[in-house]
């Protein structure tokens, strides 16, 4: 081969590199041997406390779900997972065909409209929502509620300040908002997991001519209420719990839908229907004006890569649950987590924060620091609820999913109420 | 064909494609009836059908395995299944985000480790595995320029360069910073124009975006003095890092004067591509960025690891510490060659598309007859005489069992046929694709026809995207939506 | 070929001057050939305040975006709904059924510094040689 290029060594392809940096050295490990590979990681791992040895009541935005088999064995077919953007659309129907079905399905979960192929995460979904928000109202200011979750304002504010877009973060009064505030982003159920009138919000930001921003847990809403009738603008919302592993916190997936209205100013790929030259219905990557190679600075976002193998992952869970799966699941969620708190609040020195309706998760006051009773727990190979002290003073979030059984949970009541 | 029905077409009520455990405590009541959801309309379908179902749709889809892939800028390398296993150990898979610190140290080491590794690679003092995928790399780059010129009080630095190939990622995280554009031209060599760029390059200007070697697939031997003239004049350099492959154990970005540099773990570190994800964009940085980078960095006491966040970090890019399980792939991959294997990764990448360049440029035209790196830019000028457009080049490649290069990017090579072999093809493979662009040029010349009607072969034909884009379908609908008007 | 009546600028739009100050403005067939089939028209709301060279709207095709810049100043009165509905009416017939707006002009003077349709003729002529001299001589493979 070096003949044909007409060079004696590879090093001469090298040429226009400057000669002094060319060939360093590289401090790097010797080489493993698949063996080797596989024993080192394994040994890894174990140094994990891993969620199949210990039972979980952690949540606070990533959740141990249920998932099925079925879905690796999908996500692991090849085709799948080592092809790329769906650029050229004849040899990559499966992939486009699945992102549409995936963009149906989380509609039909959020009562939105139109769905783009997904995004990193359901905070950076936020952020993104946030200032599309802000090309649709042409306005540059965003509100978020106290009681969505602390890490996503982080992030949306990160955003935000990139744009130079203040972030302004009200109470649930609402007395702070703005009258030029493009957006108010809302978490149902809030972050410690109980539910506020979305209703009234849509309304009072409606009112200021403000979109309304929904970050949603998808699995409640088989149960609950869509974000789409209370007149919601955009609904986000972490993906990850419909179907994937926690994975120590990604990849996970950002959900995002919005009305038809807005369908133009959506950030991301979307997949739409078509048909060939044959008159075969088929499908393409479509509105690719709104993206970063055509439009490069004035795209609607400069996301290019995002988490299709994931969002694989969801489509294939909602498709095996179906209407009345998931419906299931989070009636069991519910009925468990009720069983849980009602046990909880009943214990001497602990009672529960807050007495609104919940879904899965809930917030306890604790006779003694959380991190205690967390150590306890964890001696006994359970996790326990995430620590509030620096919000709520000794309190902790606790979250039951439908794989945590009435064992599991008078353990966790009988722990607590030695303690 | 298994792929002309949707799942609403094979929903039927009472199916379940998965089976849940009964309810084993006692329910309580409902919540008040107007928070409850009245109707949820999903598909119902059987596991074995809904197996079928996908397992028809993957069949319709080319990836890596099926074939090579000389996507562009890409780098569809080879991804070794072993690193696959590795990614799927409970240990790994099985973690929460904010379980106990001292329950997740074998996670925090890897995440160490390879911190440490992508700063010794790219020669640069520390990294942030934060950013999501490459386009979050970049925008954690240009928020670091933003915040270090804040942070020295220089109001006046409002302005990016990028160069006139770059991709669109670079202008559009430009954009989301809040910074002007300007685009820097290439000389005839496909460098970047010196001479228009020194008189850009002034205060009002943060930094320059290079990707190198470019999207041109050429290494730009001004780079010395690229990076000098900048830093003389106040300015950082940034580095789109997607095409790292070709320097990949043999060059440091760091030595050439980078300040910082974004990485694609999905493209030159092998994790899958997925479809179109997840990916990884780990950004590393000299010491006068690090108090920037984004939250968290995984940091070492004795044998214990926390996270921390630098003192004047931009923020957090996401709700956790990134793409975690991409990031194990690519540990797997760097811990499985070693030094000398990365460098031989680059060799053997920019031999293949030198390779390709030499046997090629006879038949399309090469806007840039030089040394190419681990990519290869062609034209489709030649057979636009004849009527053939690239992208009927492109079309008629499928036929032949071939996944095109990338197509009509850069912006700055008409009709461009961007090909990246990458490292892991052999040389019966690029003959044999080779040999099929010869036949492809010669058909050009004696039967246009044939390319103007590719594919032949494929599920389906070429689509109507004028259709999908004037009137958008972009999902199906099942029973009766309560969306208010 | 360009009607005659009409008034055009370099950036390929052209303007009918009708009774009453008033005029249709449109792309023209230069125009609608370089961008392919059209998808999708923003065009700013009746009412909208426009100057002469400024972008006063947005034009799509499947792979390409392009501004639109006002070919004079003045308020917009009416927009073509049948183009935005569909959008392929611009690329059938640009200089009729194809209009975009309407506009009210506030310096109708601002017309003369527009060419003409000889001028315009000439200007898409002198483009597509250039695009030709940039067509490389075949090589025989």
């Amino acid at each position: 081969m070096l003949q044909e290029i007409g060079v004696s060594s590879v090093d001469e392809l090298f040429r226009d590199v400057p000669e002094k940096f060319r060939n360093v050295e590289f401090k790097l490990p010797p080489p493993l041997s698949e063996l080797e590979l596989k024993e080192e990681l394994r040994q890894l791992s174990s140094r994990n406390a891993n969620l199949q040895d210990y039972v979980c009541f952690l949540g606070a935005g990533h959740y141990l779900h249920f998932i099925p088999s079925v879905i690796g064995h999908i996500t692991g077919r090849s085709e799948f997972y080592t092809a790329y953007t769906p650029y050229q659309a004849e040899v990559s129907q499966g992939t486009l065909q699945t992102i549409y079905e995936y963009q149906s399905l989380v509609c039909q979960l959020t009562g939105m409209e139109v769905s783009n192929a997904g995004m990193y995460d359901g905070s950076t979904a936020a952020a993104e929502a946030a200032l599309m928000a802000c090309r649709i109202t042409k306005r540059s200011k965003a509100a978020v509620l106290s009681t969505v979750n602390p890490r996503y304002s982080e992030v949306i504010d990160t955003y935000a300040n990139g744009h130079n877009v203040p972030l302004e973060k009200v109470e649930p009064d609402l007395e702070g908002l703005s009258t030029d505030c493009a957006c108010l982003i809302v978490q149902q159920p809030n972050f410690f997991g109980y539910f506020e009138d979305l209703g009234a919000y849509a309304q009072k930001a409606h009112d200021v001519g403000a979109l309304l921003i929904v970050i949603v847990d998808p699995i409640s809403l088989a149960l609950f209420k869509s974000p789409g009738e209370y007149d919601a603008d955009i609904v986000v919302a972490e993906g990850q719990a419909l179907g994937s592993p926690t994975s120590f916190g990604g990849p996970g997936l950002g959900i995002f839908t919005c009305r038809k209205e807005y369908m133009r100013q959506m950030p991301g790929r979307i997949a739409g229907k078509t048909v060939d030259v044959d008159g075969k219905p088929g499908y393409v990557l479509t509105l690719a004006t709104r993206e970063q190679h055509i439009r490069r600075e004035r795209a609607t976002s400069n996301i290019c890569t995002n988490e299709a193998l994931v969002a694989l992952a969801t489509t294939v869970y909602l498709a095996a649950l179906g209407k009345r799966g998931l419906r299931q699941v989070a009636e069991l969620c519910y009925h468990k987590a009720h069983y849980a708190a009602d046990a909880i609040g009943k214990l001497k020195g602990y009672s529960l924060v807050f007495q609104q309706p919940f879904f899965k998760e809930f917030v306890v006051r604790c006779p003694v620091a959380p991190q205690q009773v967390n150590e306890a727990l964890f001696k006994e190979k359970i996790i326990g609820g995430l620590d509030l002290s620096g919000t709520i003073d000794n309190s902790m979030l606790l979250c039951v999913t439908e794989v945590n059984t009435k064992q599991d949970i008078d353990r966790l009541v009988e722990i607590l109420g030695a303690l | 064909m298994g792929h002309h029905y949707l799942l609403p077409d094979i929903s039927r009520p009472g199916k379940i494609g998965c089976s849940l455990p009964a309810l084993d405590v006692a329910p309580s009541d409902l919540p008040p009836e107007e928070l409850l959801r009245q109707e949820l309309e999903l598909p119902e379908v059987s596991e074995v059908e809904l197996v079928r179902y996908f397992t028809a749709l993957s069949k319709l889809n080319y990836g890596v395995d099926t074939g090579f892939y000389p996507l562009g800028s890409c780098t569809m390398k080879y991804n070794p299944k072993w690193h696959e296993d590795v990614a799927k150990l409970p240990g790994f898979t099985s973690i929460h985000p904010y379980q106990p610190i001292d329950s997740v140290q074998g996670a925090l080491q890897l995440m160490f480790e390879l911190q440490e590794y992508l700063a010794e690679i790219t020669g640069m003092s520390a990294t942030s595995l934060a950013p999501m995928a490459g386009a979050q790399g970049e925008l954690a780059s240009i928020l670091m320029v933003k915040a270090y010129y804040q942070a020295r009080g220089d109001t006046m630095r409002r302005r990016i360069l990028v160069p006139d190939s770059a991709h669109g990622t670079n202008p559009a995280t430009a954009a989301m910073c809040g910074f002007e554009i300007s685009a820097v031209p290439s000389d005839s060599e496909g460098n970047l124009d010196l001479k228009a760029f020194e008189p850009m390059m002034n205060e009002e200007v943060a930094t320059l975006t290079l990707t190198l070697p470019t999207t041109l697939g050429l290494f730009d031997p001004q780079i010395l003095e690229i990076s000098q003239l900048i830093h003389e004049r106040g300015g950082l350099l940034c580095g789109d890092g997607a095409n790292l492959n070709s320097l990949l154990g043999k060059v440091k970005f760091g030595d050439l004067g980078f300040d910082c540099i974004q990485l694609n773990l999905h493209k030159t570190f092998s994790t899958p591509h997925g479809g179109g994800g997840p990916g990884s964009g780990p950004v590393c940085v000299k010491s006068n960025l690090t108090d920037f980078l984004p939250s968290p960095l995984v940091r070492k006491n004795g044998k214990e690891y926390t996270l921390t966040s630098p003192t004047k970090s931009i923020g957090s890019l996401g709700a956790a510490y990134g793409n975690f399980g991409v990031m194990v792939k690519a540990y797997a991959y760097i811990r499985s060659l070693g030094a000398e294997g990365l460098k031989e990764v680059s060799e053997n990448a920019v031999l293949n598309a030198n390779y390709l360049k030499e046997k090629l440029k006879a038949y399309y035209h090469l806007p840039y007859d030089r040394t190419c790196m681990h990519e290869v830019v062609f034209s489709g000028k030649r057979q636009k005489a004849r009527g053939v457009h690239t992208v009927d080049i492109a079309k008629r490649l499928i036929d032949y069992g071939f996944h095109p290069p990338t197509v009509y990017f850069p912006l700055v090579v008409d009709e461009a046929l961007m090909t990246e072999p990458n490292e892991t093809e052999s040389k019966e493979t690029l003959d044999a694709y080779i040999d099929a662009m010869k036949e492809i040029a010669r058909e050009a010349d004696e039967n246009p026809e044939i390319l103007h009607t590719a594919p032949h072969n494929t599920p389906v034909r070429r689509l109507d995207e004028v259709t999908a884009a004037r009137k958008p379908d972009l999902r199906w609908e099942m029973g009766n939506q309560k969306t208010k008007d | 070929m360009n009607p005659k009546e009409y008034k055009y600028t370099e950036e390929h739009e052209w303007i009918c001057p009708e009774g009453g100050d008033r005029g249709k403005a449109g792309l023209t067939d230069y125009a609608q050939t370089q961008l392919g089939d059209l998808v999708y028209l923003d065009l700013p709301e009746p009412g909208t305040e426009v100057e002469q060279f400024k972008k006063m709207a947005e034009i799509e095709s499947v792979k390409a975006v392009a501004d639109f810049f006002a070919p004079a100043s003045g308020k917009v009165i009416e927009v073509n709904q049948d183009a935005i509905d569909d959008p392929a009416v611009v690329n059938q017939d640009p200089y009729g059924e194809g209009w975009l707006v309407e506009l009210e002009l506030s310096k109708p003077s601002e017309l003369d510094a527009l060419m003409d349709s000889d001028k315009y003729d000439n200007f898409v002529a002198e483009l597509e040689a250039e695009a030709e001299e940039e067509e490389p001589e075949e090589k025989e493979g």
